[in-house]
């Protein structure tokens, strides 16, 4: 029982990084643009993030320039596929190289460094239910975070009028172009948007999760979670439920190992690219739910003048 | 993105060395020149490859602090030079033949992985010295080392045995190789010898370098029960992760209290500094010879850490006793009869040998659950 809660409580920590990430990745493919360069955004932010914590021990700063650091490497890539018309495909993975190379240089110097102490988090007055307790009501505030931000982006996606003409701009943006929306500042716009959650999403991996600093600690999650956005059909409240699911496959392979069944750790870290495969297959078959929910014009560039 | 700014720089201190012994070459060949070049008795030129970055704790953080270790015992007659972060295989190749050709004398590579290249190096370069640690091959200029880990850390399993309350210790592994296996044995035998009643629980991470991913093993260890962790893994991650949630650790490699004042009861530290400067000595006066050596806390390879004053003087007596023993070489962890976790005897009586050390392949009991296959 205890320790059922406990895989719960361990399951949505692993799944938050995950959810973000694929959460941002979602609004940026809406308006059309795939960024293969998840994991490099998130290895810049990872070390903004780490850096800005160590400095000034804020856990909000580092949330912050994580995001900063998200954004601009989003923007050059942006300006690349959106202005420049550069191959998306390539462009994501030169990102994401790139950022990998960056984050081992800038991070020299924080390698071993350690954060300072912080406080356990627990919600007032319900962190002390049992079972529920322990379970979901103990995490670090960017933990709920992440489902408020899964509400929001739908709230934003299908409720509002901004979140129309950005899906829109993904759907056909000779159609939004013609209305007079500029497509280009939008997709920019949501690219910048995809990268700052990514890069929130890297911090939180480095100063709450890990909590240091090491050259590629992201370790392939910013490829689940690009992957996550396909295994969600692009429906938020899917990606927030598969980064759970996704998350809660590690945790699980650890606390069986304890237990001592043996599963063999490579097959449970293949798995979330597994299902996004058999996913994908599903769902090529099946016209109906590509036409409604994958962006008509994902990993196609626009040029107003052409 | 380092590696290759090192890597660039290197090779150019290495054309540049090219270019100035074709000068001395030049140089030495004109009349007046040649007594010159014979005199000059320059320091020992040591270089050091590592697999990981030096960081504050670590295996490669001893090696390194070894490396300076005997830099200041042989202050002035040895210049040494490192490169980190080197990948096992065709990059170490390259870096160890960059070092080789800017005309170091003694290269130390310290990493399983750097075996065949070291080797296929050392055979191009056969005036210089090569010490390989943690292999198995040697050429008439390559030497190996290693040290008897597993010795340490039945001084720890004790530890460990005398301050559990819930008779259930966990250990976060890397993989499943001998030396891991003779750690977890070795560590899962000195906390029976105290305390027959406790049993240890098993994770392995696949990775020597994965510090959320031990944290994550760490923390499910400790969700089922473990309250004494140590870990076979190159980071910090599950000692600090215990003294988060108030549990004790043990930790390895390097004394890592920094990283767990409260709990970190002792560590199992690597020393390689007396055997570096003991080789780089050898090498100065011309008596080396190839060899394997494999030393333990006897030599000063393999040390306990202070223990942490949580631990009483009883339990203190007891483990110092033992320690006393090893060094003095009348107790091997190894001895006696053992039987695997599966109730097979591996061994009525007697101490096992080098060879069967370097061939285990089981759990001891008292280690839950079942040995991955590989």
């Amino acid at each position: 029982m205890d320790q059922t809660a406990l895989l719960i409580a361990a399951t949505l920590s692993a799944g938050t990084p995950l959810a973000i990430a694929a959460l941002g990745l979602l609004i940026n493919e809406k308006a059309g643009v795939v960024n293969l360069g998840a994991e490099g955004m998130m290895l810049i932010a990872a070390v903004a993030g780490f850096a800005t914590a160590y400095h000034t021990g804020s856990d909000l700063l580092a949330f912050g320039a994580g995001a900063l650091a998200g954004a601009a490497a989003a923007a050059v890539f942006g300006g690349l596929v959106i202005w420049l018309n550069a191959n998306q495909y390539a462009s994501g993975l030169a990102l994401s190289l790139f950022g990998a190379g960056l984050s081992a240089f800038v991070g020299i110097g924080y390698v071993g460094k350690k954060l300072a102490e912080r406080s356990a988090f627990s919600v007032p007055g319900l962190a002390d239910i049992p079972f529920a307790g322990p379970a979901l009501f103990r995490h670090h505030p960017m933990v709920y975070g992440a489902v408020a931000l899964t509400v929001a982006t739908i709230w934003f996606l299908y409720r509002t009028r901004a979140g129309l003409v950005l899906r829109a701009v993904g759907e056909s943006p000779e159609s939004a172009h013609a209305l007079g929306y500029p497509v280009r500042p939008i997709r920019l716009a949501a690219v910048m948007f995809g990268g700052a959650l990514c890069g929130v999403s890297g911090a939180y991996l480095s100063v709450v999760h890990a909590p240091l600093w090491v050259e590629g600690m992201v370790a392939g999650r910013g490829w689940i979670a690009l992957a996550l956005t396909t295994f969600a059909t692009w429906r938020p409240a899917r990606v927030l439920l598969g980064a759970y699911l996704f998350g809660g496959v590690t945790m699980l392979q650890l606390h069986l190992q304890g237990q001592g069944v043996q599963i063999e750790s490579q097959f449970m870290s293949m798995l979330p690219y597994l299902a996004t495969i058999v996913v994908l297959v599903l769902i090529s078959r099946n016209p109906v739910w590509i036409r409604v929910n994958m962006p008509a014009s994902l990993g196609k560039s626009f040029d107003p003048g052409g | 993105m380092p590696k290759n700014l090192v890597r660039r720089a290197s090779v150019r201190a290495g054309l540049f060395a090219v270019a100035t012994g074709a000068a001395c070459i030049a140089l030495s060949a004109l009349p007046g020149a040649s007594a010159h070049a014979q005199g000059v008795s320059t320091p020992l030129k040591v270089a050091f490859v590592y697999v990981g970055p030096i960081g504050e704790a670590g295996w490669t953080t001893q090696h390194d602090r070894g490396r300076r270790e005997m830099e200041s015992a042989l202050a002035g007659k040895v210049v040494t030079s490192y490169v980190e972060k080197v990948a096992e295989g065709a990059d170490a190749e390259r870096v160890i033949r960059d070092l080789a050709a800017q005309g170091n004398q003694l290269i130390f590579t310290t990493s399983f992985g750097y075996m065949d290249p070291t080797i296929r190096v050392a055979r191009q370069f056969p005036k210089v010295v090569f010490e390989h640690a943690t292999g198995y091959k040697t050429a008439p200029n390559v030497g190996i080392y290693n040290a008897r880990f597993y010795e340490g850390r039945y001084l720890a399993g004790m530890v460990a045995g005398r301050m559990t309350k819930t008779n259930v210790a966990g250990y976060v592994a890397a993989f499943p190789i001998p030396e891991v296996l003779q750690g977890i044995n070795a560590f899962t035998m000195g906390m029976r010898a105290v305390n027959p009643k406790a049993e240890l629980k098993v994770v392995w991470v696949n990775s020597w370098y994965d510090p959320g991913r031990e944290r994550d093993a760490a923390n499910a260890l400790m969700n089922q029960g473990a309250d004494v962790l140590t870990h076979h893994t190159d980071s910090t991650a599950t000692v600090s992760a215990a003294e988060e949630k108030g549990r004790y650790s043990i930790g390895y490699h390097s004394d890592m209290s920094k990283f767990g004042p409260k709990g970190e009861l002792t560590a199992v530290s690597h020393h390689w500094g007396e055997f570096y400067t003991r080789t780089a000595r050898s090498v100065i006066d011309g008596t080396w010879k190839s060899s394997s050596v494999w030393g333990g806390m006897r030599e000063g390879f393999v040390r306990l850490e202070p223990l942490n004053a949580v631990v009483g003087a009883d339990a203190r007596k007891q483990v110092e006793a033992r320690q006393a023993e090893i060094v003095a070489g009348r107790f091997h962890p190894f001895s006696g009869r053992i039987v695997d976790n599966t109730g097979k005897v591996r061994q009525e009586s007697g101490t096992l040998t080098d060879e069967a050390l370097n061939r285990m392949d089981y759990y001891v009991q008292g280690v839950q659950g079942q040995l991955p296959s590989r």
